[in-house]
């Protein structure tokens, strides 16, 4: 066998070994828990996410809502994806919007007009008001060294909090997802996925996702080092200047702090190209909510957050 | 050659598995720019010349304010040969349970210790887990050779004290190659050191990379346990009925005679199905759909198995616990089993030994096993189940004790596992 088989087959054994394992997880939680709820924001990962459900339960429809925690910052191009995947699949939507919790003053709009951070109460109400036990989400070990640490099935508090020094002992491939009234259990099959095995498993499978994540055209500006875009939530600023350029985005989140990489990959393997060739990782490269400390996202999901 | 190798990390607090790990990833380049960055800064701050490789995987707050590992970290890298899923492992004995979270899955082990202090308390430890585990092969990497001159002697020492301690937890020779190695420097790791020229073995990368994994137990009897009833009653799929599952053992082919237990009922497999199509043949690990011959009253919980060659059905075994809790066990507890898909109520009858991991020796019928102690029990449950030895079929033969009060997982279970079979070990019979 050359160098090159070798590689393509350790590659294509590796996608096979991944999806079995999030299918497996899927059903676990189908079987043990009264109402699932799968977390989706037509990002990369969570349509990934549905495609992996949409497998496990075939030629059965997914039994369980979708719920969309919306911040009102959005790229046009991935709520209507969303739209457009909820009524292909015959879905049911959940959203949480932090723009009604703006509006009514459940919730203040930060300085810096990022909305990220506030996702977590409007995500935390909607799990308590809907009576979700189980919340799929798409996060994944590679992506941060917070997230490297946390378990299959991690269990929160009643205030949706994780706590890391008390995490259970995960044994082999039997997750215990008892909790107790008001506590819910947080479910990630694609813990052991890396972004490479996501964008090789997206070309595989022939995924559709949002425009965005390809090259595309774009109005955008500079701040903190990121290609911020245009939109509602308050750029470019009189010192801002704004430029037209090639872009596309590696992660969508927050509008407000979700930056675009310079990039001419306009297909999933000129996107696989680029994302092997990259020396950033994609929150690196693109979210600033991250680069606040070095502990970001460990505080973030310490008060609940994905 | 399989592609992909699971291995762990394990050994004694501060004995240098993060800064190993991390040094694996830099020296693989799998260390992006902005990653290599953070922890430059942190290493700055904390006022050392060098990046501290370790800031890689201790990925907490307070990991990186006391300087340990508090929690599994899994990464992952590739080269051109294989893709590999790293579990680093704290060492403290606090905790040990999530030692034993990362080592459960591991194909390897890699054992670290301090080339100044040897093999201590905690490596013994550390390895009767990975033995008791079944974890096939072990790395001895000595390590902070950097810390004694690169002594050969030293090294020969700890290794051959290691090997003795291996063969007696039942390690055959040549599943267990010591390597040593400076995780701060690089030495062995990914580059052959010149400080060793003494050593001729491979480095730690080369071993990684070339190292056999037993092979999926394609011979072992199929068995499947069954986590989802798939019913469409859609116009397209009216009379749909597929048994969904990942395969635990075997494999499974459309025609095979199967049997559903523990209710014992016969059928034959009529299709092997996934969302991109029916199957010829499905194997370890696969997650599939089943659909059987006939109309059979089945559930989430049972197991289909080859019908040639099926597993015991019982309700009461004896099997082997780590005990991950600081609630200690006692004779007449009241505990959850979950094996497979199915959580039974059972209860403990008898402490029927300890294992005493440092002495190699057993203590006949404690009065309880404490946390992270390693016994031997006979448990009665209020179900059949269909059950096998974890020395034959892992999958099938692992399970996890439950407290029933608070949910907390207490245990890794192991089915009929005997501590005899750790050879060098002499127990009196169980009765
Ligand atoms: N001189 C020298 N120091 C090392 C070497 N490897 C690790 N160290 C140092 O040993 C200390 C502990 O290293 P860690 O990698 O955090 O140890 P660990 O085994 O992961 O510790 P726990 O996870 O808490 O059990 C750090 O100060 C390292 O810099 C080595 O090869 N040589
Ligand atoms: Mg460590």
């Amino acid at each position: 066998m050359t160098t090159l088989e070798a590689a393509a087959d350790a590659a294509r054994d590796n996608l096979a070994a991944l999806e079995s394992e999030a299918i497996h997880i899927f059903r676990e939680v189908a079987g043990e828990f009264d109402r699932p709820v799968i977390l989706f924001s037509g990002g990369k990962d969570s349509t990934l996410l549905l495609h992996l459900a949409i497998k496990a339960f075939w030629p059965a429809p997914v039994p369980f809502p979708l719920l969309h925690v919306d911040t009102g910052h959005n790229f046009d191009e991935v709520i209507a994806f969303r739209d457009h995947v909820v009524e292909k699949y015959g879905l049911r939507l959940v959203v949480a919007s932090v723009q009604d919790y703006i509006d009514d003053g459940r919730l203040v709009e930060r300085a810096d007009g990022t909305r990220n951070p506030l996702q977590t109460q409007p995500l935390l109400d909607a799990i308590a008001d809907n009576k979700f036990d189980a919340v799929f989400g798409g996060g994944r070990r590679d992506e941060e060294r917070a997230r490297a640490k946390e378990r299959i099935f991690s269990l929160r508090s009643a205030f949706g909090q994780w706590d890391p020094r008390r995490q259970r002992p995960e044994l082999w491939n039997l997750y215990n997802g008892r909790h107790r009234p008001g506590e819910h259990v947080r479910v990630f099959p694609l813990s052991n996925f890396t972004e490479a095995d996501v964008w090789n498993y997206i070309a595989r499978e022939q995924v559709e996702l949002p425009s965005i994540y390809y090259a595309h055209q774009r109005k955008v500006y500079s701040r903190d080092g990121m290609w911020l875009t245009e939109g509602p939530w308050g750029g470019p600023r009189a010192d801002e200047e704004v430029h037209e350029l090639t872009v596309r985005y590696r992660t969508v989140g927050d509008g407000s702090c979700t930056g675009a990489v310079e990039s001419t990959a306009s297909t999933v393997e000129e996107v696989i190209a680029e994302v092997q060739a990259s020396r950033l990782t994609e929150r690196g490269a693109t979210r600033a909510d991250d680069r606040m400390s070095e502990a970001a996202m460990e505080d973030r999901k310490r008060e609940g957050y994905f | 050659m399989s592609s992909l190798l699971r291995l762990a990390t394990a050994g004694s607090v501060d004995d240098g598995k993060s800064t190993l790990v991390g040094r694996l990833l830099y020296d693989t380049k799998s260390v992006l720019a902005d990653q290599l960055d953070a922890i430059e800064r942190a290493s700055v701050d904390k006022g050392m010349t060098t990046p501290d490789l370790s800031l890689l995987v201790d990925g907490l707050r307070s990991e990186r304010e006391q300087g340990i590992t508090i929690d599994v970290a899994y990464r992952y890298f590739a080269t051109p040969n294989r893709s590999f899923v790293l579990a680093d492992t704290p060492g403290h004995v606090q905790y040990t349970r999530n030692t034993v979270t990362g080592a459960s899955t591991a194909q390897l082990g890699v054992l670290l210790v301090d080339a100044r202090n040897g093999v201590v308390e905690q490596t013994r430890r550390h390895a009767a887990v990975l033995a008791m585990l079944g974890v096939p092969r072990l790395v001895l990497a000595v390590n902070k050779v950097d810390l004694i001159d690169y002594d050969e002697a030293a090294f020969t020492v700890i290794a051959k004290e290691f090997a003795a301690h291996a063969t007696s937890l039942g390690y055959a020779e040549g599943t267990v190659l010591a390597i040593p190695v400076s995780a701060l420097q690089g030495d062995n790791v990914a580059t052959k050191s010149e400080n060793t020229p003494w050593y001729s073995g491979p480095t730690l990368l080369e071993h990684l990379e070339e190292v056999p994994v037993a092979p999926d137990p394609h011979e072992a009897p199929f068995r499947m346990p069954v986590q989802y009833v798939i019913r469409p009653r859609t116009p397209e799929y009216p009379d749909y009925r597929g048994y969904a599952g990942q395969i635990a053992a075997g494999t499974v082919r459309p025609g095979d005679e199967v049997v559903v237990l523990p209710q014992g009922l016969k059928s034959t497999v009529e299709s092997v199905d996934t969302a991109d199509g029916s199957l010829d043949e499905a194997g370890t690990g696969k997650s599939i759909t089943v659909v059987l011959s006939d109309d059979l009253d089945i559930t989430r919980g049972d197991v289909i198995a080859a019908a040639d060659n099926a597993p015991k059905v019982t309700d009461e075994f004896t099997a082997a616990l780590c005990w991950l809790s600081s609630k200690q066990l006692e004779p007449g507890a009241r505990v959850l089993v979950k094996q497979g898909t199915r959580t039974v109520q059972a209860m403990v009858e008898e402490l029927n030994a300890r294992f005493d991991e440092q002495t190699l020796s057993i203590v006949d019928a404690p009065e309880k096993l404490e946390l992270n102690e390693i016994g031997n029990v006979s448990l009665r449950l209020a179900e059949q189940l269909p059950v096998d030895d974890y020395t034959v079929s892992p999958r099938t033969g692992a399970f996890i004790v439950i407290d029933p009060k608070d949910g907390d997982t207490l245990a890794a279970g192991l089915v009929g596992h005997r501590f005899s079979q750790l050879k060098g070990v002499t127990e009196p019979e169980v009765a």
